[in-house]
């Protein structure tokens, strides 16, 4: 491809990624099936959760990630407080040797939806601790602003709730954080399919993080292909300018004069 | 003395060091982290912590999610 397609880096906190696409790695049914699937989407960062040690699990996906050179981001997936968030995070970091963080404080189990207050608290306190903080939020461009504020390196709204496949539910308000944010938009949760995540990048996301959307597909490799063309795409269309939707046809052709 | 780690309730040597706990849940060397009563302890404290009858020891790594 030529330079003017790849020269393109995502550049959050300073550290800049050749793909604009951020994959997860919940749901997948094996990490043979999981790795495979990364490599096609061509991800430079990718997301793990912390969980208790489990003395009988085969396999680590941190060797999964570790073998594709891939950089790993922790999260905070199932703190549903700022004080549990703040607590994995400071796990994480220990465990993984970074400072960066996918920052989750959810709700309640029903909707997975993120609770403003208890997130905003985390990473007040996180980017006081000197982490790098990338919190996965509502689709509110007010909250953004206040993230923003806080001092994280991105924002990243959801399109629609965590594993739904329901796409972007509310583009008007994705696009308003794009417009007013200083920091990375990246679009987090929702994605269904290819489709959605080009429309992420054709309002002007940063980037896209998703991982249902492909680890539970059919054929997991080839959505995670699927989703690489997709985010690429969307890509290009945003920074070519789309053009002006009309009421009436414009001729494409020149007048007929015979 | 009874101490809980990961949840579950073990009897283990009084004195007993975390770096020994953890190396009896664990034989991977990286991608480990390790809170006791909620709170991390770092890695190169491991060996010079000593635990305390009821202590509640977390031993956590990376797993597929998010």
């Amino acid at each position: 491809m030529s330079e003017m397609v790849t020269d393109d880096p995502l550049v959050i906190a300073g550290a800049k990624f050749g793909s604009r696409l951020i994959m997860g790695t919940g749901g997948a049914p094996s990490l043979d099936v999981l790795g495979r699937a990364l490599t096609a989407s061509g991800t430079e960062l990718t997301t793990v959760a912390m969980r208790r040690v489990d003395p009988a699990a085969a396999g680590s996906v941190l060797d999964v990630l570790t073998a594709r050179g891939i950089a790993v981001l922790p999260n905070t997936a199932g703190c549903f407080t700022a004080a549990e968030a703040v607590r994995t995070a400071r796990l994480a970091a220990e465990a993984l040797e970074t400072t960066w963080v996918k920052l989750e404080v959810i709700a309640d189990e029903i909707t997975l939806l993120p609770d403003p207050i208890e997130l905003l608290d985390a990473a007040e306190q996180l980017v006081g601790l000197g982490f790098t903080v990338l919190p996965y939020t509502n689709d509110d461009p007010v909250l953004a602003r206040r993230l923003e504020q806080a001092g994280c390196a991105a924002v990243m709204p959801l399109g629609a709730p965590i594993g739904s496949g329901l796409g972007i539910r509310n583009p008007h308000n994705i696009e308003l954080m794009v417009q007013a944010s200083s920091v990375p938009v990246i679009l987090d949760a929702g994605i269904g399919t290819a489709s959605d995540a080009a429309l992420a990048m054709e309002l002007g996301c940063e980037a896209v993080l998703l991982a249902t959307a492909v680890t539970r597909a059919r054929d997991p490799e080839l959505m995670a292909a699927a989703m690489r063309s997709a985010v690429l795409a969307g890509r290009l269309a945003y920074r070519a300018g789309r053009i002006p939707r009309r009421r009436y046809a414009k001729a494409s052709s020149p007048p007929y004069q015979g | 003395m009874r101490i809980v780690i990961n949840g579950e309730h073990r009897e283990v040597p009084d004195q007993m060091s975390l770096e020994r706990v953890v190396a009896a849940i664990t034989t991977s060397a990286t991608g480990i982290a390790v809170a006791v009563n909620g709170e991390v302890v770092r890695r190169a404290s491991w060996s010079s912590v000593a635990l305390a009858p009821g202590d509640e020891i977390e031993v956590l790594t990376a797993v597929q999610g998010g």
